[in-house]
C-alpha cells in the first residue's frame, strides 16, 4: 500500500486499465512524453509505448469524434480534454453522437468511452480553466458523469468508469489533485457508478456534495459536530444516472438538505438534486432545501475566485440556517 | 529572397461523358459489361427507393425524408468500390451506398419512418447509422480507420459528406487526424451544388473542395460525381492506397441534388426552375444506359423488366415497413444504457402505464 494524491491514483488507474485490457488506449494533447498538463498520464508513454498513449493533433472535437470511432470499433478510448473551457468543443460530439449511438442503432454499435476533463477552480488558473460545468452533460441522456472526490474514489470510479460499456464524462476536480493523499491500494478493483457514498454520517441535517467541495463540507461537518449539529455527507459520486436512493434516505432521516456546488446556482445540477428531494421527501422537510453554490456569473480570474467559491463559512450558515427550523 | 516551398495540383477524373461517350479508357473493372449492368441496376433501384420514398412521404406515410434523386452515381459508385468488410459512415443522402452494402430497404424506410431499428442493420453491421448533424461522423470515420489500422489487416472506412461539410471545423479536424497518422479513409466530399439554399460559388472561396485534402497533406482529386465508373474507378483506387499504408485520399464528386433537399423544403424559392433543368442532361443513368445501349448490352426490354422489377423490389419493402408494429413504447429507454439505471426503473414504468399513444 502507499500513499496517492488523486493525480497519481488517476495515473494508477489508468496504468492498470492498460495492463489489464488491450482494447484501452489513451488520447490527449501533451499527454505522452509530456505526461499531460497535470502530469496525470506520466511515466505511461515510456511504459506502454506511443501506441496506447497517443499523443493528438490539436483538435477537441476530433479527438472526441476519433473516440467514438474506436469505441463503436470495440476499443475502449480514455480521452484526456486539458480545461473544462476547452471541453464545450465536444459537446456535439458528445451529446449528438457518444451518448446515443447505442440507443439509435438499438445496440448494434456501442461507446465505451470515457472523457476525462479536470474542473473546478480554486488553484488560481488562467482564464476558461476554473469552471464546472457539469450540468451541461448531466442535462444529456445516455451520458454517465462521474466525479470523484478523493484519491481512493478517483482510483476506484475511474476503472469503474473505463470498463463501463457506456460513455462517462469522467470530471476530475483539479483542487484535489494535489490537495491530499491517502493509501491508494491499486488492486484493480473498481468502485460501483451510479451510487452515492455517504462520507459521515448524522442525524439533523443532510450536505449533498460532490467532487473538491467535499473538503470544505466535510470541514464544516467537523464543525458543526463541535455546536451539537450532527450533520450527514452524501457525496453524489455518480452524477448522472443519480443515486436519488440514497439521498433521499438520507433527508428521510434528517429532515434538512443543503445542497453544495462550485457551480453556478441557476441550472446547477443542485436544482435537479432539490426537485428530487422536494418530489419524494417533502413529507419529511423540517425546513427549506438550501443550495450554497457558485454565483450566477462568470467564473472570475483567480483574484476574486474565493469570493465566489462557496466557503466552509457559507455552509455553516446554511447548515445552521435549517437546523434553525424544526 | 523568396522561393516556392510547396506545390499542388488538382486533377478531375471522368470518363463516361453526359452522351455516354468514353472521355478516357474503361478501367479494368468495367471492360466486361456485367459490372456496369450492376451498377446501373443499382442506380436504378436507388432512383425507385427514392421515388417511392418521396411519394410515401407526400402521403402521411414516412417522415421527412432526403432524395438523392440526380446523385446515384456517387452513393452507388463509391459502395461498388468498397469490400464488404469496409466501415462505410453516410451522410443522409446515400441511400444508394447503404442498398449496395445489403441494409434493406426496409430498414430504410424504417429509419426514415421514425423507427430506431432501421439503424440496426442486419447487415454491415459496423457501418454508421445516418449522421443528421453535417460533417460530425467525418472524426468518428477517423476513429473508426484508427481502429483498422491498429487491428493491422487492409481493411478501410469510408466517409461520405457533403458540399456543407467541408466548411465545417470538423471536417477539418477530421482531415487532419487521418493525414497526420496516414488512416486507411476515403473522404467523398459531394458537391451536389447546394446546402440546402447555399449554392457552392457562396460555400468557399477555394477552387475546390479536393484541395482541402492538400492541405492536410494527402491527395484530393475531383471525379465527375454523375459518372458512375469514374466513381467506382476512383474510390478504387483511393482504397488501394488506403489498403497499402498509403493513408487517406478526399475525392470531391461533382454532382447535381435534382430533388429538393429534403421533402420539407420548396427549392423554387432559391433557384429557377430552369436552372435545375438545364441539369437533368448530365443525370448519371441516361448516360450509362446511352452506353450500354451503344455497345449492345442493353435494350428498351431489358429496360422495362428492370423498371418492374425494381419497383416490386421496393413495393415489397413498403409492404413490409408498413406492415411493422410500432416497438413498444419502454423501447425509448431500453437502449440508452447496456443495464437499465436504478434512476429510470420509475420511468420506464410509467412509460408503460402510459401506453401506446397516450404517453
Amino acid at each position: 500500500m502507499a500513499e496517492a494524491s488523486t493525480v497519481q491514483a488517476v495515473n494508477l488507474a489508468l496504468a492498470r486499465a492498460l495492463e489489464d485490457d488491450p482494447r484501452v488506449l489513451l488520447l490527449g494533447e501533451d499527454i505522452g512524453v509530456n505526461g499531460g498538463v497535470f502530469r496525470a498520464t506520466e511515466g505511461l508513454h515510456a511504459r506502454f509505448g506511443a501506441a496506447r498513449v497517443v499523443d493528438t493533433p490539436l483538435a477537441e472535437l476530433g479527438i472526441t469524434g476519433l473516440a467514438i470511432g474506436l469505441a463503436a470499433q470495440g476499443f475502449r478510448p480514455v480521452v484526456e480534454i486539458q480545461f473544462m473551457g476547452f471541453a464545450y468543443a465536444t459537446i456535439d460530439q458528445l451529446l449528438n453522437h457518444a451518448a446515443r449511438l447505442r440507443n439509435r442503432t438499438r445496440g448494434r454499435l456501442t461507446c465505451p468511452l470515457v472523457m476525462r476533463v479536470p474542473f473546478g477552480g480554486g488553484v488560481h488558473a488562467p482564464e476558461h480553466h476554473s469552471e464546472s460545468g457539469e450540468a451541461l452533460f448531466t442535462a444529456a441522456p445516455g451520458l454517465r458523469v462521474v466525479v470523484p472526490s478523493s484519491p481512493g474514489r478517483a482510483y476506484g470510479l475511474l476503472l469503474a468508469a473505463i470498463r463501463d460499456p457506456d460513455p462517462v464524462v469522467f470530471l476530475e476536480p483539479k483542487r484535489l489533485y494535489r490537495a491530499l493523499e491517502e493509501e491508494v491500494v491499486d488492486d484493480g478493483v473498481a468502485l460501483p457508478l451510479d451510487r452515492a457514498f455517504v462520507l459521515r454520517e448524522g442525524e439533523d441535517v443532510t450536505l449533498v456534495t460532490w467532487g473538491a467541495m467535499t473538503l470544505e463540507v466535510l470541514d464544516a461537518a467537523a464543525t458543526l459536530d463541535a455546536e451539537g449539529i450532527s450533520a450527514e455527507v452524501v457525496d453524489v459520486a455518480t452524477l448522472r444516472p443519480l443515486d436519488a436512493a440514497t439521498i433521499l434516505g438520507s433527508v428521510e432521516k434528517t429532515g434538512r438538505c443543503v445542497i453544495v456546488h462550485e457551480a453556478p446556482l441557476t441550472g446547477g445540477y443542485g436544482g435537479e438534486i432539490a426537485a428530487r428531494v422536494a418530489e419524494h421527501a417533502l413529507t419529511a422537510l423540517l425546513a427549506p432545501i438550501r443550495r450554497v453554490t457558485g454565483w450566477d456569473t462568470v467564473m472570475p480570474l483567480p483574484r476574486l475566485e474565493a469570493r465566489y467559491m462557496p466557503s466552509t463559512a457559507r455552509i455553516l450558515a446554511a447548515a445552521r440556517e435549517v437546523c434553525s427550523w424544526s | 529572397m523568396q522561393s516556392i516551398v510547396a506545390r499542388f495540383e488538382v486533377s478531375r477524373s471522368a470518363i463516361l461523358d453526359a452522351e455516354g461517350k468514353l472521355s478516357d479508357a474503361l478501367p479494368a473493372f468495367a471492360v466486361e459489361p456485367t459490372a456496369l449492368l450492376a451498377l446501373y441496376r443499382a442506380m436504378t433501384l436507388t432512383r425507385t427507393f427514392d421515388r417511392k420514398a418521396v411519394e410515401l412521404q407526400r402521403t402521411g406515410r414516412l417522415g421527412t425524408y432526403a432524395s438523392s434523386f440526380g446523385q446515384e452515381a456517387v452513393a452507388v459508385g463509391v459502395a461498388a468500390a468498397m469490400r464488404q468488410d469496409d466501415v462505410l459512415l453516410p451522410s443522409f443522402r446515400e441511400h444508394g451506398a447503404q442498398l449496395w452494402r445489403g441494409v434493406t430497404a426496409t430498414e430504410l424506410l424504417l429509419f426514415w419512418g421514425g423507427d430506431e431499428r432501421g439503424s440496426d442493420f442486419a447487415t454491415a453491421r459496423e457501418d454508421f447509422p445516418v449522421s443528421i448533424p453535417i460533417a460530425s461522423h467525418a472524426p468518428q470515420a477517423a476513429g473508426v480507420a484508427m481502429a483498422l489500422q491498429r487491428r493491422g489487416g487492409d481493411r478501410a472506412a469510408v466517409c461520405i459528406l457533403g458540399d456543407g461539410a467541408s466548411s465545417k471545423g470538423d471536417f477539418y479536424e477530421a482531415l487532419n487526424l487521418a493525414g497526420v497518422w496516414r488512416l486507411p479513409l476515403v473522404f467523398v466530399v459531394v458537391d451536389n451544388g447546394w446546402a440546402i439554399s447555399m449554392p457552392r460559388a457562396r460555400q468557399t472561396a477555394a477552387a475546390t473542395l479536393a484541395q482541402k485534402a492538400w492541405a492536410a497533406g494527402f491527395p484530393g482529386v475531383q471525379v465527375d460525381g454523375n459518372d458512375v465508373v469514374a466513381m467506382r474507378h476512383a474510390t478504387e483506387l483511393a482504397l488501394d492506397r488506403a489498403r497499402a499504408g498509403d493513408g487517406p485520399t478526399l475525392l470531391e464528386a461533382q454532382t447535381y441534388r435534382l430533388a429538393d433537399h429534403t421533402t420539407a423544403d420548396d427549392a423554387s424559392r432559391y433557384r429557377a426552375q430552369v436552372d435545375v433543368e438545364a441539369r437533368f442532361a448530365a443525370e448519371p443513368l441516361a448516360r450509362l444506359r446511352r452506353y450500354l445501349t451503344a455497345i449492345g448490352a442493353w435494350s428498351k426490354s431489358d429496360e422495362a423488366a428492370l423498371g418492374t422489377a425494381c419497383d416490386s423490389e421496393i413495393e415489397a419493402a413498403v409492404a413490409a415497413y408498413l406492415a411493422t408494429p410500432p416497438q413498444p413504447p419502454e423501447a425509448m429507454v431500453d437502449h440508452l444504457f447496456a443495464t437499465l439505471p436504478a434512476d429510470l426503473e420509475a420511468q420506464r414504468a410509467a412509460i408503460m402505464a402510459a401506453g401506446n399513444g397516450d404517453g
